[in-house]
């Protein structure tokens, strides 16, 4: 019996393709692709029961009522002279809290443009306090 | 006076590269994009100045309250009660850079807005970035 002897034909892998291929896929993911536009203001929320006793002259109370009004350490204020105060209070004291208060009924609007100009004012530490219920 | 004739050399744009240019883009563009968004709720976010873009996409995790007060974590629908405790809890001990994008709706009162807070406190999710729009001056 005679035995066929196999041809040694050089198997190649068709590549003029390749750039269509790529092309195809390069459509795919450009039109799939969102570019990340996630922006806000960041906050750091305590812990969970982690209690810290501030002295009282670190703390700067700020207090938002259900119109937007604000009350700066117990005076009025407008949202205007909010930058400046918190600026001028942040220089005397290095270690200084804001800490801010809204009502239960405050709108949310209100409240991030109070807390824009504390972070326009520089101030690092700031702390949301729960309104009362 | 003899004008010159201009020569006819053929000018060729060498089109050998392209495969290659094609791929490092191709690679670019799988590498950044992400295919997971969601639907959320329908919110009016507020206006700020002092804005920092969000970075590492994949660690975020949405929390929306639209101005009814209805409340959706990353599109499922929950309460600022155990629900919501529950949901926070999970992805943060899958993901211990977690980072909260809070999308509340600019009329949403702050009472609803410290209740889900308190649920992501007690679930140790802590770190939070209020989303909000470029003030336009």
């Amino acid at each position: 019996m005679v035995i066929k002897r196999r041809q040694k034909d050089g198997a190649e892998i068709p590549t003029s393709s390749m750039a269509d291929i790529a092309f195809l896929l390069l459509i795919f993911f450009l039109v799939s692709t969102t570019i990340n536009t996630d922006k806000g203001i960041d906050m750091m929320l305590p812990d969970w029961g982690n209690t810290l006793d501030v002295p009282k002259r670190n703390i700067m109370n700020i207090l938002i009522d259900q119109s937007g009004q604000l009350m700066v350490d117990g005076n009025i204020t407008q949202l205007a002279f909010l930058q400046e105060t918190v600026r001028k209070r942040s220089e005397e004291n290095d270690k200084l809290i804001v800490s801010l208060k809204p009502h239960k009924s405050t709108e949310y609007d209100d409240f991030i443009a109070v807390m824009d100009q504390i972070k326009l004012a520089g101030a690092t530490r700031v702390s949301i306090a729960d309104p009362d219920k | 006076m003899k004008i010159e004739k201009k020569s006819k050399v053929k000018i060729e744009i060498p089109m050998s590269s392209m495969p290659d240019i094609v791929f490092m883009l191709l690679f670019f563009f799988m590498v950044t994009t992400v295919l997971r968004t969601y639907a959320g709720l329908n919110v009016e976010l507020p206006e700020a100045e002092r804005i920092k873009k969000l970075e590492g996409r994949s660690h975020i995790s949405y929390l929306w309250i639209d101005r009814n007060g209805d409340m959706s974590w990353n599109d499922v629908p929950c309460g600022p009660d155990k629900t919501l405790y529950q949901l926070a809890h999970n992805k943060r001990l899958s993901d211990n850079q977690l980072v909260v994008s809070c999308k509340y709706d600019r009329r949403v009162n702050m009472g609803i807005i410290a209740e889900a807070h308190e649920q992501l406190r007690k679930a140790g999710a802590l770190a939070i970035n209020f989303a909000t729009r470029s003030k336009s001056r």
